[in-house]
């Protein structure tokens, strides 16, 4: 068993990205994620493992060196909150476009504009959709306990590889902030330069010899005809990624009659609502996706054919909610999806979450569960 | 077993760090503990408070809206959380600065001079160890030694001589909490 610690989801960023051998951090201060960054600077890996760790002079300088660092096949990464990842937004989709490996964390704050500090999950759409230009997905973790925040610094890295994608964990400032019990990992060493190329294939500025011809990182092709190959190439990798890469926790589900679809804060929220439901009598399940893209699609489609009704609940007017429906209208089935959400930064509570299912399911509480097919 | 707890005072009283010890004391009795901090606009206006909870099992929601105990620190933190301890659950304070004391007569209440206790000490700094060392009298739910364990845990090395002084200071704590209202 690893070492157990008592740490902020934050700080366990930090050490994570340590232990699993990162060589690069590039990153700009911003509530409620600054102790990603003060962490690091404390713990000093350059003595340690020779990781780089630079606060650039904004978020738009600390992508960028993201993209040049992840161009010659190392690991590395950047941390921010909200705003600054909208500030991002371009360099993360050339990262996509170049299809560089890279690890994003975006410890999410209450928008839109400046927000607050306090924890949203606003930014789903931004994560998941896109945020920057083109057609682009990203890899995007959604850990909802700190000891999480430790397993997706490796598992995001393991994945971006794979793909040769940039990931992202999509946490929040409440996953940010916490402190719980989690079991570090045991070190990794850095990648050597022969592990370098031994890992990553051909593609990366590891240096040209003689032998071959030179490597060029770009996301710009002139000729549309090439551009749509790429694009065509980018969307196989993505279905791909549908396949092989889809988690998710499904707590409850066999025998509900209504579930919760949530993630993150808003997932441990509704654990304590299940219990509560249940207590009441109520059937409650609650499915949790861990990949937000890709999105656990099969799982609520088997889902809708035994259940009444999907409640969403997020930290946000209503975003995941349309994949639902989506996954919901694909299954050909009449199970109702609704969503229940706080915004600004205001976390909902349990018996919140309760009283919104029996409200807004009260038709089918009140005249019997009609079975969706 | 499930503690569900908040603390709350003024920032500088050391209600973040009450919190930080109790939860280590947890994982050394190998519990499952998360510790919720207000770290938003109030921290920044003065007033701090943390959510801790301690359970034999995989804890759900790290926020709450009720609790189990309540310790109480300050005026603000009186009017907005004496509502929130559960019918039967503990409400611990410290008088100093209380102008209006608790009235509900469906939890138990305790006081504990513990401001007026470490300046006697000649430290007022081991003001938030007094109050844990009253918790733990009224709120038994750990062990000792596990409780022992969890200080040295969470304070750096460099502070271990200090670890005789804050356990003095609990002991005070223990001797002089006083019952106020008992369901």
């Amino acid at each position: 068993m690893g070492e157990i610690k008592l740490m902020k989801g934050n700080e366990v960023l930090a050490e994570a990205a340590i232990r699993c051998g990162c060589d690069g951090y590039f990153g700009y201060p911003i509530t409620p994620q600054s102790e990603v960054m003060e962490t690091l600077m404390v713990r000093e890996p350059w003595k340690e493992t020779g990781m780089v760790v630079l606060q650039a002079e904004s978020e738009v300088a600390s992508i960028n060196m993201v993209y040049g660092a992840a161009a010659t096949g190392k690991k590395v990464m950047t941390s921010s909150s909200s705003p600054g990842i909208s500030l991002m937004a371009e360099g993360i989709s050339y990262l996509a476009g170049a299809e560089l490996p890279c690890l994003l964390v975006n410890v999410q704050r209450g928008g839109p504009g400046l927000g607050t500090i306090q924890p949203s999950q606003a930014d789903y759409f931004q994560a998941v959709k896109g945020g920057g230009h083109g057609d682009y997905k990203l890899i995007v973790l959604a850990p909802s306990s700190v000891q999480e925040m430790n397993d997706f610094v490796d598992l995001g890295f393991e994945l971006a590889f794979k793909y040769r994608n940039p990931a992202m964990i999509l946490a929040d400032g409440a996953i940010g902030q916490m402190m719980e019990k989690v079991e570090l990992a045991d070190y990794k060493p850095r990648w050597t330069k022969e592990e370098v190329a031994e890992k990553n294939g051909d593609w990366a500025t590891t240096g040209k010899p003689a032998s071959r011809k030179k490597n060029v990182i770009t996301s710009l092709e002139m000729a549309s005809n090439d551009m749509e190959v790429r694009n065509i190439n980018l969307q196989a990798k993505y279905r791909k990624m549908e396949e092989e890469d889809v988690r998710y926790e499904a707590i409850q589900c066999d025998d509900a009659e209504f579930i919760l679809v949530a993630f993150g804060t808003a997932a441990r929220v509704c654990q304590k609502a299940v219990e509560v439901a249940r207590e009441k009598g109520l059937k409650v399940g609650l499915l949790r996706p861990v990949t937000l893209f890709p999105f656990p699609k099969k799982i609520i489609k088997e889902l809708a054919r035994k259940t009444a009704g999907f409640l969403s609940v997020e930290m946000s007017a209503g975003q995941m909610v349309e994949d639902i429906k989506l996954a919901v209208y694909d299954a050909g089935s009449n199970a109702r999806v609704d969503h229940f959400g706080r915004m600004g930064g205001i976390i909902p509570t349990p018996t919140e979450v309760v009283e919104a299912l029996e409200d807004k399911f009260s038709w089918e509480l009140s005249y019997g569960v009609k079975r969706s097919y | 077993m499930t503690e569900e707890m908040i603390i709350a005072g003024f920032g500088g009283q050391g209600v973040l760090s009450m919190g930080k010890i109790l939860a280590y004391s947890g994982i050394m009795e190998d519990k499952e503990v998360t510790w919720f901090p207000s770290y938003g606009p109030e921290m920044r206006g003065g007033t701090a408070n943390v959510t801790v909870i301690v359970s034999d099992t995989r804890i759900s929601s790290p926020v709450l809206q009720e609790y189990d105990t309540a310790i109480i620190l300050n005026q603000q933190s009186m009017d907005k959380f004496e509502k929130a301890v559960k019918p039967g659950g503990v409400l611990l304070y410290d008088p100093n600065g209380i102008v209006h004391p608790p009235t509900r007569t469906d939890i138990n209440i305790f006081r504990v001079e513990a401001t007026k206790a470490s300046v006697e000490m000649g430290n007022p700094k081991v003001f938030n160890m007094i109050v844990f060392g009253s918790y733990l009298k009224v709120r038994p739910i750990l062990s000792p030694d596990n409780v022992e364990k969890g200080l040295a845990k969470s304070l750096p090395e460099r502070y271990h001589k200090l670890i005789p002084l804050n356990l003095e200071a609990m002991q005070k704590g223990r001797e002089i909490v006083e019952e106020v209202h008992v369901v």
